[in-house]
């Protein structure tokens, strides 16, 4: 008797916990109701990051009833049936448009081919998928080639500035292998060792955790007494990899020529920028999550009767607390760098 | 003289575990000579070796657990990754006071590393309580909390990786004092000394043999079998729990995506590496351990050949393979069978070169 009495409870515990974990897909919004807005309807993949939070934040505000929009938002928990069973509940609403943030890259056909044949335009956001162009109508996306380009064309003025003839001894901690993240950043690292004559070390994967990064660079140090400069795939391989300098008695900062280790980042996530305020990070590019100002441009042309760009990529800044460089030139193309204070880091959204 | 035989038969089942920590070892002296150097860098000793028996350790930690679950239950605990997500979570958002980021304590460290452990124990009574009481499969009970641990840990976190820089707080993963060995190395060997005690002086390792023979028989010779398997599921818990606080404590922080992501399955393979089988009975914790060891041995000695990443999984499986096919009842009856003839010829083939040379 008491067992069973015990076996109720601690089912009904876990259903409780259960049920508050992963509840029902959300949705906000009624549906079509107002003639004079133009109804959108925008599958994210989840809530899993604050990079990913401050995206939803960002596409909510544009998308808001003052700017002539009827926004239903559903969040797929990354799970991609949640995501395709979104879709189909915008195309029975006979939504104006559907913007998706696709969680994986494949089995989007049989989806994207409903939405055209009903006619509603489809916009990608943030990641690529494998399915035919023709199926949706345009996609945005981060350039991550080309933030790589930018961090190395950095590293390069940095040290040209700098007046240092030495030898450049890298290091890339690259993040997970496959992710197109890692693919485009790593591509940048290579191009840019080969062209200005960088010695790399050492590639190894620190898939973008902390506790990785630490790890494969605490390996590194003990096979390479020589590194003086670090690019990480992100922030917190970053992070794992000055502990692991510090722990091998070496020091962390911008002055090469002392023997200190430089460190490149990117994502610029809050806790990656105060480290580079205060000098750990020399420049951080960013991985920019605000899509929403970009997307609902997009929405307006189409309305307008315009056409969109099948591929374009968001603008991307770069942070460093060094004043040394303003600007970096990739490609014939000059992007300005942004002096990092804490006024900047506080207005932030994420 | 029953003591003596014991004491054989115990060596002769760590052979092939111990045979394939050294083969991992031995192939770094000839790839990277300098693998076995230990300096002193910072008040700290410093090299490849410490490297692995300080990484190791969350392994081994688990590995003991899982060796007691698997012998009692002949089934495996697959929560023991969420698990330590879970506590951990739970720890740095005490000592966070539920903030995302901060620079100074909210409570005690040791409170919050009992609240972890707490909730442990309690992920520990309910696989307990579904393998014991309830007799469903192990795998399928801890399956439960392999998919909700996680979803628990993040939603404590609030979705976000909690920030704990207090440098009190990493003492649990680096180092603690003046003292030269990281810390996490002499949690280990305190958790497999207090487990080795506690299976020495009480009954408990003959109970749990016993249940993982023969359950029916146990519950004949008067034992009760769910009370055991309760004991184990707990205690793989706890150690769970205990390797998250680590985990935390490296990283001063919790990323509940990733701590102990696919620790369960090392640790199963730990459990195989140490000669043991899944299938429940005898067991030998210290097989786990040196399974343990020579799986982080493995990953520690691929980053010093500077295996390039995407290499390295294939690697990996190769050397296991290899390792768990030496170990197949197949193999062992040939080697047997075989062996000690062929090592003879080797052996006196190997002397006569050297004292040729």
């Amino acid at each position: 008797m008491k067992t069973r009495a015990l076996a109720a409870g601690l089912w009904g515990l876990l259903a409780i916990i259960l049920l508050s974990a992963c509840g029902a897909p959300a949705e906000t919004g009624e549906g079509v109701s107002d003639d004079s807005l133009i109804t959108v309807g925008f599958s994210q993949v989840g809530a899993e990051s604050d990079w990913r939070t401050s995206c939803t934040n960002s596409v909510m505000e544009a998308f808001s009833e003052e700017n002539g929009f009827n926004l239903i938002f559903s969040d797929a928990q990354q799970k991609q049936e949640n995501q395709i069973k979104a879709v189909r509940d915008f195309i029975s609403q006979d939504v104006d448009y559907i913007i998706i943030d696709p969680i994986t890259e494949s089995g989007w056909d049989q989806s994207l081919k409903e939405a055209s044949d009903a006619g509603i335009p489809v916009i990608l956001v943030d990641r690529a998928v494998d399915a035919d162009e023709s199926l949706y109508t345009a996609a945005i996306g981060s350039d991550f080639e080309l933030e790589g380009k930018k961090a190395c064309a950095y590293l390069k003025a940095y040290l040209d500035k700098m007046s240092y003839k030495g030898e450049v001894n890298i290091v890339d901690i690259q993040g997970t292998i496959g992710a197109s993240a890692t693919i485009g950043r790593s591509k940048a690292f290579d191009d840019a060792a080969k062209k200005y004559g960088w010695n790399v070390l050492a590639q190894e994967t620190g898939e973008f955790t902390q506790a990785k990064g630490q790890e494969v660079m605490e390996s590194i140090l003990k096979r390479h007494d020589n590194v003086n400069v670090v690019y990480c795939e992100n922030d917190n391989e970053a992070f794992g990899v000055r502990d692991a300098i510090e722990s091998a008695g070496k020091k962390v900062g911008n002055n090469i020529e002392k023997g200190e280790i430089i460190l490149l980042s990117f994502d610029t996530t809050r806790a990656g920028l105060t480290e580079t305020l205060n000098g750990t990070i020399l420049v951080n590019t960013e991985c920019n999550p605000l899509y929403g100002e970009r997307l609902a441009s997009m929405v307006k042309t189409l309305e307008e009767g315009g056409t969109l760009e099948k591929h374009t990529y968001i603008d991307e800044d770069q942070y460093s607390a060094n004043e040394l460089v303003k600007s970096v030139t990739v490609d014939g193309k000059t992007y300005p760098v942004t002096i990092l204070t804490q006024e900047i880091l506080d207005e932030r959204p994420y | 003289m029953k003591k003596l035989s014991f004491s054989l038969s115990l060596n002769r089942e760590l052979i092939l575990p111990v045979f394939c920590l050294l083969t991992v070892l031995l192939i770094n002296l000839v790839k990277t000579p300098d693998f076995f150097d230990i300096s002193l860098t910072n008040g700290a000793y410093y090299g490849f070796i410490i490297d692995i028996i300080n990484r190791g350790s969350e392994l081994a930690i688990i590995s003991v657990g899982m060796t007691l679950a698997v012998s009692v239950s002949g089934g495996v605990d697959i929560s023991v990754g969420a698990v330590a997500a879970l506590s951990a979570a739970v720890i740095t958002n005490i000592l966070s006071g539920g903030e995302a980021a901060v620079n100074e304590l909210h409570a005690p460290i040791l409170l919050a590393i009992g609240a972890g452990l707490f909730s442990a124990l309690l992920c520990g009574i309910w696989n307990g309580f579904l393998v014991a009481r309830l007799k469903i499969q192990p795998m399928v009970a801890t399956l439960i909390l392999y998919t909700a641990g996680r979803g628990i840990a993040q939603l404590i976190c609030g979705g976000q990786i909690t920030y704990v820089r207090v440098n009190a707080y990493r003492i649990l993963g680096t180092n603690f004092g003046n003292n030269p060995l990281p810390t996490p190395i002499y949690i280990s060997i305190a958790v497999m000394i207090i487990t080795g005690l506690f299976l020495k002086f009480t009954s408990f390792g003959l109970y749990a043999k016993t249940v993982g023979i023969n359950s029916e028989a146990a519950k004949l010779a008067g034992l009760n079998p769910g009370t055991i398997k309760f004991i184990a599921y707990i205690v793989c818990a706890m150690l769970a729990g205990l390797a998250g606080a680590i985990y935390s404590s490296r990283i001063y922080s919790c990323d509940a995506n990733n701590i102990g992501l696919n620790v369960e399955v090392d640790a199963i393979l730990a459990v195989i590496l140490g000669g043991n089988q899944l299938s429940g009975g005898k067991f030998s914790i210290a097989g786990s351990v040196i399974g343990a060891y020579t799986i982080q041995a493995l990953t520690t000695s691929l980053y010093a050949f500077g295996m390039p990443s995407a290499h390295m999984p294939v690697c990996k499986a190769l050397v296991i393979a290899a390792s768990i096919s030496l170990q197949s009842p197949v193999v062992k009856r040939l080697l047997n069978k075989h062996g000690k003839k062929y090592f003879k010829t080797v052996f006196k083939t190997v002397f006569k070169e050297a004292a040729g040379v």
